[in-house]
C-alpha cells in the first residue's frame, strides 16, 4: 500500500522527464529483454492459470458463466455495498484531515514536515493485526457495535500514505505564491483552498484517493477479526462454497483495481498531453 | 593501438608540454524526427585549438559536441582524432574529456575522489592518483578542498573541479557544454578566464559550446556560429565582429541596428549618407541596413529627425536609445512608425544628452554596411 | 476572522490528536495489556515468557525469515526490474509497469493465494505442465505450502512494491553521470560499482526496509495458503482474536503485538545507523 503512495506521489514531483538521449548498448539491451520476459511470464502466468481454471466446468469443459454468476452469489452485493461505504467514509474523513494539514505545513511550518515524514513510518511499525487488537479493547461498545468503526481505523492506515501523495504534490508547486496572490486578490482562506491550491493538486488527490480506495478494497486483516464480512472478507467465506467462483472472483478483483488505477492514470494524462507534445 | 597513438601525438619531450591533436569533424548528419540537428555540418580543430560553437539554443550545438564524444550516433558523417577515425569507437575508448553544463559531478564521491576517477578505472594506483588529483585541483584553484562533498561546494567549485576530472586522464580533447550556464554572472566571468588560462598552459585541443556570445568571443581562437545544423560562419572573435559574413551572424554577434535604405549605383543610402558596399542589387532598392551602434554618429541638432528615448551608461561608452523616422514628431512614443536605433559613443561626447533631445543619427564616414 | 495570526501549530492539532486517538491510545492499551495477568489483573511477565517460547518463538522465527527473504530477493529482482524498465526506450512499456505494479503491489491475501493454487498448487496448471515434460515438483519437495512456497508467492507483491518505490530514485540517477562515467573510459560495471549503486545504496535500503514491513504484516495470504500449517505471528495473533486462547494466556496475543512493534522498531534503529553510513555523502 505505501508503496503505490509513494509512486504516485513521487510522479508529481519528477522533474519532466529530459529528451531521451538514448544509444544502442548492445549486451544489455539483449538482457534488459531477457529480464523483461522472465519478469512477464511471472506475473502473466499465474493470471492465465486461475483463468483457465475458472471457466472450466466439472466435466472438463469450458464455460464464462462463472463470471456472469457472480453478482447473484449470496453475500456478494451486501459485501460490497459495506466495502463501498467504508470506503467513502474513510476517504471522507482522510481527505478533510490531510489536505489542511498538508498545505499548513508547508505554509506554516515547514520544519515539521520531517516530524510528518516519521509519522509516516508508524503504520509499518504497527502492523494491522496488532492495531486492531488495541482497537477493539478501547472502542466504546456503541462503536463496536458497527463497522464504520473499521473505516475510522482505515483512515489511520491511510493517513500517512494520503498525507505523503500531497506532501509531493506540494513540493511541486510554488504554493506560497499562489496563496499569497490568492489572498492578495481578496479571497479567503476557504476559497483560497478549494478554487486555487485543490486545482493545482489534482494529480496528487487523486493518488490519495486511488490509495485510500483501493487499501479499503484490499483490507482483510482488521476487517475478517473485526468479523464484518467486506468484501475481501466474502471471498474467503465463499471459497468453502465453490472454488471456481472464488478463483474468478480473485481475477475481477485485480482487474478491478487495474481498471480503476488505469482511468485515473487516463485522468492525469489528458492533463498532462498539452506539454507531452 | 590507441595508447601508443595517442602517446606520441600527446607528449613534446623537450619543452613537457602538450601538443594537442587535430579533429576533423566531416559532413556530420544527424536527424531527429523531422528535425535536423546537424546538417552536413564539418569543422576542423587545429592541435591545441579551442573553438566555441555559438548558435541559439537549439540550433545543434549539443549534438555536435557529442556525436565528437561518441555520445550521440550520427547518420552520416566522420569524425577523425588525431589522424584515427573514430566509426564504432566506443565512448570510453575516445580518450576526450567532458564538461556538462551541471550536476554531473558524481555525488558521493569527494571532490578528490570525482578527480581522481579516471584514473581509477585505468588502474592506477591510490598514492599516484591522489598525488595527480590534488595536483589538478590546485590547478582549478581548489587545493585543500579534495575532501568536501559535490553538494558542499558552490556551482563554480563543482564547475572547476568537473574541468580538473575531465583533464586528469590527459585526454586528447576537452569537451564543454555551456559549463558556465548555470552559474551567476560574476562567476562565469572569472571561470571562464580560468578555462581558457588552463587549456593555454595544457594545449589540449578544445571544443566549447555556448549560446552567450560575449563568452564565446572572449576565450576563443576561433568562433564558429552555428544555425539549423549547419556551421554559417566560423573565424577569429576580432573577424567575426568585424565582417559577419550572413546578417544571422551579424544579428548573433555584438548588437545590430536594422534601419530602412535604399540602394544606389555604387552602395546604399541610409539616415541621409551614402556608404559604399557592393549590394548585388540595383539601385533604388529598398533594403534592410544593418549597423553596428559605434558605427553610427549623434549630435544634437533641435531641429533634427531623431529624438533621444533613453540613454544607458555602459562606462566608457554610453548607449543612445534615438527615435527616428516618425512621421509625426511628437516626443517619441512608441507606436510610432519609425525605429529606434542604437548609437554607442564615448561617453564624454554624449554626456548633454537626456530623454526628449532633438538629435541627428547619421552613419559614421568609415562605417561598414552590410545590406540584406 | 480579523486576527490572523493563529499560532502554527493549532494546523496539526486534528492530524495529531486522530493519530494519537485511533494509534497511540490502541497502541498503548497493547502494551499494557501484554502486561497483565489475565486471571488476577496483576503486573506480570509471563506473558511474554510465553511468547517468546516454543511454538511462539518459531512463528517470530518463521515471521523474521520470511519477511528478509521477501525483502531481499524481491528487493533485489524489484530493483534490476526497474533498471529494465528504466533503460527501455518504450515509453509505452514504462506506464504499463508503472501500473501493473500499482495493481499487484495492491494484492494480496486470499485472492492472489488462488491465483498461485491454480498455478502452483498440486494440480496447478504449471505443475501439470512440467509433470507433462516428466518433472514431477512437488514429488521432488516442492509445496507451495511450504516456506519457500509462499515466499515465490509474496514475490507477486514484493517486486511490483519495490518497483514503485525504487522507480522514483532511480529517476535521481542522473544521465549524465553515466556518460561522464563513460567518457573518463569507466565499464558498466565500473559505473555501476563506484558510482550508481552507492548512489542508490539510501534509496534501495529504505525500500527494502518497507517490503520487510509489508512482509512481516503480511496475514492473509498466508493464512490461506498453509490454514496454520506454517505458525507466523500475525496469524498466532489473530487466532488469539478469534478466540481460539487457553485459558490463562488470553494477553499473550499482546505480547505477540509488542515483540511484533518491537521487531520493526529494531529494524528501523539498525536502517537508520546504515542509512547513515550509506549517506555519509548527503549530509
Ligand atoms: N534525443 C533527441 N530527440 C529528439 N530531438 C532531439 C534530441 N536531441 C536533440 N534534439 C533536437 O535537435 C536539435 C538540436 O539540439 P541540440 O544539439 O541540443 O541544440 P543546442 O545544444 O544547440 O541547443 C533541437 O531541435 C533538439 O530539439
Ligand atoms: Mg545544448
Amino acid at each position: 500500500m505505501a508503496a503505490v503512495i509513494s509512486d504516485l506521489g513521487a510522479t508529481t514531483t519528477a522533474e519532466p522527464p529530459a529528451p531521451a538521449r538514448s544509444r544502442r548498448r548492445g549486451g544489455s539491451a539483449w538482457a534488459r529483454r531477457l529480464v523483461l520476459v522472465i519478469a512477464g511470464l511471472y506475473f502473466l502466468v499465474p493470471l492465465y492459470a486461475a483463468f483457465r481454471f475458472a471457466i472450466g466446468t466439472s466435466d472438463g469443459g469450458v464455460s464464462g458463466a462463472v463470471f456472469a454468476g457472480i453478482p447473484a452469489q449470496d453475500g456478494f452485493l451486501d459485501a460490497i455495498t459495506l466495502t463501498v461505504r467504508l470506503a467513502v467514509i474513510a476517504l471522507v474523513i482522510t481527505l478533510v484531515l490531510v489536505v489542511p494539514t498538508a498545505v499548513w505545513v508547508h505554509l506554516r511550518m515547514p520544519r515539521l514536515r520531517r516530524v510528518l515524514e516519521g509519522v509516516t513510518l508508524l503504520p509499518i511499525v504497527v502492523p494491522p493485526v496488532v492495531l486492531i487488537i488495541g482497537v477493539l479493547e478501547v472502542a466504546p461498545p456503541e462503536l463496536k457495535g458497527t463497522p464504520d468503526l473499521l473505516a475510522l481505523v482505515y483512515v489511520v492506515l491511510a493517513l500517512p500514505f494520503a498525507y505523503r501523495a500531497l506532501d509531493s504534490g506540494l513540493q511541486a508547486i510554488p504554493l506560497t505564491t499562489l496563496v499569497e496572490a490568492s489572498r492578495s486578490l481578496g479571497a479567503g482562506w476557504g476559497r483560497t483552498l478549494v478554487s486555487v491550491v485543490l486545482p493545482n493538486l489534482r494529480s496528487a488527490l487523486l493518488a490519495a484517493v486511488v490509495l485510500t480506495v483501493a487499501m479499503v478494497f484490499g483490507e482483510y486483516t482488521m476487517a475478517s477479526l473485526d468479523q464484518y464480512q467486506t468484501f475481501p472478507v466474502w471471498i474467503v467465506v465463499f471459497q468453502q462454497a465453490n472454488a471456481r467462483v472464488s478463483v474468478a472472483v480473485s481475477l475481477l478483483a485485480l482487474l478491478g483495481t487495474w481498471a480503476l488505477l488505469w482511468l485515473i492514470s487516463l485522468v492525469d494524462r489528458r492533463r498532462q498531453s498539452p506539454e507531452d507534445t | 593501438m590507441t595508447t601508443t597513438d595517442a602517446a606520441e601525438t600527446r607528449t613534446d619531450p623537450a619543452s613537457g608540454r602538450r601538443a594537442g591533436v587535430a579533429v576533423e569533424l566531416r559532413d556530420l548528419n544527424r536527424r531527429f524526427g523531422e528535425v535536423r540537428a546537424l546538417d552536413g555540418f564539418s569543422l576542423d580543430l587545429a592541435p591545441g585549438e579551442l573553438v566555441t560553437l555559438l548558435g541559439p539554443s537549439g540550433c545543434g550545438k549539443t549534438t555536435a559536441l557529442r556525436a565528437l564524444a561518441g555520445l550521440e550516433a550520427v547518420d552520416s558523417g566522420t569524425v577523425v582524432v588525431g589522424g584515427r577515425d573514430l566509426r564504432g569507437v566506443p565512448v570510453r575508448q575516445r580518450d576526450m574529456g567532458m564538461v556538462f553544463q551541471s550536476y554531473s559531478l558524481f555525488p558521493n564521491l569527494t571532490a578528490r575522489d570525482n578527480v581522481a576517477f579516471g584514473l581509477r578505472v585505468r588502474g592506477q594506483d591510490k598514492a599516484a592518483r591522489r598525488r595527480r588529483a590534488d595536483e589538478l585541483l590546485e590547478l582549478v584553484e581548489l587545493g585543500g578542498r579534495g575532501d568536501r562533498y559535490p553538494h558542499q561546494l558552490s556551482g563554480g567549485q563543482q564547475q572547476r573541479v568537473a574541468l580538473a576530472r575531465a583533464l586528469a586522464p590527459e585526454p586528447q580533447v576537452l569537451l564543454l557544454d555551456e559549463p558556465l550556464s548555470a552559474l551567476d554572472a560574476k562567476v562565469r566571468v572569472a571561470l571562464r578566464e580560468q578555462i581558457r588560462a588552463v587549456q593555454t598552459r595544457l594545449g589540449t585541443t578544445t571544443l566549447f559550446v555556448t549560446h552567450d556570445q560575449e563568452e564565446a568571443l572572449s576565450i576563443s581562437d576561433r568562433v564558429g556560429v552555428m544555425r539549423d545544423g549547419r556551421l554559417e560562419q566560423i573565424a577569429s572573435p576580432a573577424e567575426l565582429y568585424a565582417r559577419p559574413a550572413t546578417p544571422f551572424v551579424a544579428e548573433f554577434v555584438g548588437t545590430m541596428n536594422h534601419l530602412p535604405g535604399t540602394t544606389t549605383a555604387d552602395g546604399v543610402e541610409v539616415l541621409g549618407r551614402r556608404l559604399p558596399v557592393t549590394t548585388g542589387r540595383p539601385a533604388g532598392a529598398e533594403v534592410d541596413v544593418l549597423l553596428r551602434p559605434e558605427a553610427l554618429l549623434v549630435t544634437p541638432d533641435p531641429h533634427g529627425t531623431g529624438v533621444v528615448v533613453a540613454t544607458t551608461f555602459l562606462g566608457a561608452v554610453t548607449r543612445v536609445h534615438v527615435r527616428v523616422g516618425d512621421t509625426q514628431r511628437s516626443g517619441a512614443r512608441p507606436g510610432g512608425d519609425g525605429t529606434t536605433v542604437l548609437v554607442d559613443r564615448p561617453s564624454a561626447a554624449v554626456a548633454g544628452l537626456g530623454p526628449g533631445a532633438g538629435v541627428t543619427v547619421e552613419p559614421a564616414p568609415d562605417a561598414q554596411p552590410l545590406v540584406a | 476572522m480579523k486576527q490572523r495570526e493563529v499560532p502554527a501549530w493549532v494546523g496539526v492539532v486534528p492530524f495529531a490528536a486522530y493519530t494519537v486517538v485511533f494509534l497511540g491510545v490502541p497502541v498503548v492499551a497493547v502494551v499494557l495489556g501484554s502486561f497483565v495477568d489475565p486471571a488476577t489483573g496483576a503486573f506480570t511477565l509471563d506473558n511474554f515468557g510465553i511468547a517468546t517460547s516454543g511454538v511462539y518463538l518459531r512463528g517470530f522465527g518463521s515471521s523474521i525469515g520470511l519477511s528478509l527473504v521477501t525483502a531481499l530477493v524481491p528487493g533485489v529482482l524489484g530493483l534490476v526490474l526497474a533498471l529494465a524498465v528504466r533503460a527501455s526506450p518504450s515509453l509505452r512499456l514504462k506506464r504499463a509497469v508503472a501500473t501493473a505494479s500499482g495493481v499487484f503491489a495492491n494484492f494480496g491475501g486470499v485472492p492472489l493465494a488462488f491465483l498461485f493454487v491454480a498455478t502452483l498448487g498440486s494440480t496447478g496448471l504449471v505443475v501439470e505442465l512440467v509433470k507433462a515434460v516428466g518433472v514431477d515438483l512437488y514429488g521432488a519437495g516442492f509445496s507451495l505450502y511450504s516456506f519457500w512456497g509462499v515466499a515465490i508467492v509474496y514475490g507477486y507483491f514484493q517486486i511490483p512494491l519495490m518497483v514503485l518505490v525504487i522507480t522514483p530514485a532511480l529517476e535521481g540517477l542522473r544521465p549524465n553521470w553515466r556518460e561522464a562515467a563513460d567518457n573518463l573510459g569507466a565499464t558498466p560495471v565500473q559505473y555501476w560499482r563506484h558510482v550508481g549503486l552507492p548512489v542508490l545504496a539510501p534509496a534501495v535500503l529504505g525500500c527494502m526496509l518497507l517490503l520487510f514491513g509489508s512482509a512481516f504484516s503480511a496475514y492473509a495470504t498466508t493464512s490461506a495458503l498453509t490454514s496454520g500449517s506454517l505458525a507466523l505471528t500475525p496469524i498466532q495473533i489473530g487466532s488469539f482474536l478469534n478466540g481460539n486462547v487457553l485459558s490463562g494466556q488470553e494477553n499473550v496475543g499482546r505480547a505477540l503485538g509488542v515483540g511484533m512493534i518491537v521487531v520493526v522498531g529494531v529494524l528501523m534503529a539498525l536502517y537508520a545507523l546504515l542509512q547513515r553510513r550509506v549517506s555519509r555523502w548527503l549530509q
